[in-house]
């Protein structure tokens, strides 16, 4: 692509981030959705979470990891001690980010 | 989106309270938005475009799966598609936020919208479960994008600027994951949540070979029949109250 391809790309991305956001936003009317769907939708953050989650700490490559030398489990593992423990987000994050460099860098796992 | 006559939006409580709700996974966005920048650094894209890239797109997954494309040349209409499959999870999202938008105007709408990012939509729907207009959600909202915006923005820049300098083999892009982590713990409940979420998991790992990060989409529509079939076969008390105001 030349540059201004490029940039014509780009701005078709942004579109499409404000098209997606935005898709039930944009009608004046309310779209028919059905009730059901409505009640449904509250299960909906937390299944999104758990969706990008899983497979981030679980596999390798389209593979359940098949080593115990992962520096993932264990920053995972802390950092659900962490929560359960405290509930704090942060603290969360630094623990288990703590663990993972520590792993990563001091035993190259 | 505040009057001439009532006081200045980021002078509202509530304004504070969405700042502090985001301010604790910040720290993840912040990691996310570095390795980002770096990944955008390495492409060969160039930093001016990069640069415009994340101003304007302002979602990182969709960024990361369209770079190699636009650097390998792709047609374009294979780089929108691309970008709004792995967007899709915003459109279910968009379906929650109307009943909290729909009294605005369609051009505040689109604005509000634009930066529905996914923890945004996370910590709202935590604080407000009830979907109805209140008026210290915009106060919420809009303290909660001030530290959103910035959080992902500056350190995507840091990461453009600095590119193979900044050591991602340690692997503290992990914090990104690890604030996803926390923030699906705060929301785990009842048992109905818990179920959903194991269903999500093992949805999204199930079918992790399909293309286009649409496992995503999978699982919410999963996790969805699976939390309606557990409030079906169980009794009422357990979950919030959900009241339709429209």
């Amino acid at each position: 692509m030349t540059g201004w391809e490029a940039a014509a790309a780009i701005v078709g991305l942004a579109v499409i981030t404000l098209g997606t956001r935005g898709f039930f936003l944009y009608p004046d009317r309310d779209l028919p959705l059905p009730e059901w769907l409505k009640q449904g939708l509250r299960y909906a953050p937390l299944a999104a979470l758990a969706a990008v989650i899983a497979p981030e700490v679980l596999m390798q490559q389209g593979h359940f990891i098949a080593t115990a030398k992962d520096a993932r489990l264990y920053a995972t593992a802390a950092a659900t001690a962490y929560f359960f423990w405290r509930r704090g987000i942060l603290g969360t994050i630094i623990t288990g980010t703590a663990v993972m460099v520590a792993l990563r860098v001091g035993l190259g796992w | 989106m505040s009057s001439r006559s009532a006081p200045p939006i980021w002078r509202h409580p509530e304004f504070r309270n969405g700042a502090r709700d985001m301010v604790g996974v910040s720290l993840g966005i912040a990691a996310w938005g570095l390795v980002t920048g770096v990944a955008m650094a390495k492409s060969g894209l160039g930093i001016p475009l990069a640069v415009l890239m994340s101003l304007l797109v302002f979602a990182g997954s969709a960024q990361l799966a369209a770079l190699p494309l636009i650097v390998a040349g792709a047609p374009i209409w294979m780089v929108w598609a691309i970008a709004l499959c792995v967007n899709l999870r915003f459109v279910i999202f968009s379906a929650a936020w109307r009943p909290y938008f729909a009294h605005f105007k369609r051009w505040q709408r689109m604005v509000l919208g634009y930066f529905t990012a996914d923890l945004n939509y996370v910590v709202f729907m935590k604080r407000f479960p009830r979907p109805r207009p209140e008026p210290e959600q915009m106060p919420y909202f809009w303290g909660g994008v001030a530290v959103n915006w910035p959080s992902w923005q500056l350190p995507t820049m840091i990461g453009l600027a600095l590119g193979d300098s900044i050591p991602t083999e340690w692997g503290f892009g992990f914090a990104g994951i690890l604030a996803l982590l926390g923030l699906l713990y705060s929301l785990l409940s009842d048992r109905a949540s818990w179920f959903a979420a194991a269903v999500a998991s093992g949805a999204a790992i199930a079918t992790v070979a399909l293309p286009l990060k649409l496992n995503v989409v999978v699982a919410i529509a999963s996790a969805i029949v699976a939390g309606l079939l557990i409030d079906h076969v169980t009794p009422r008390e357990a979950k919030p109250v959900v009241e339709d105001a429209t």
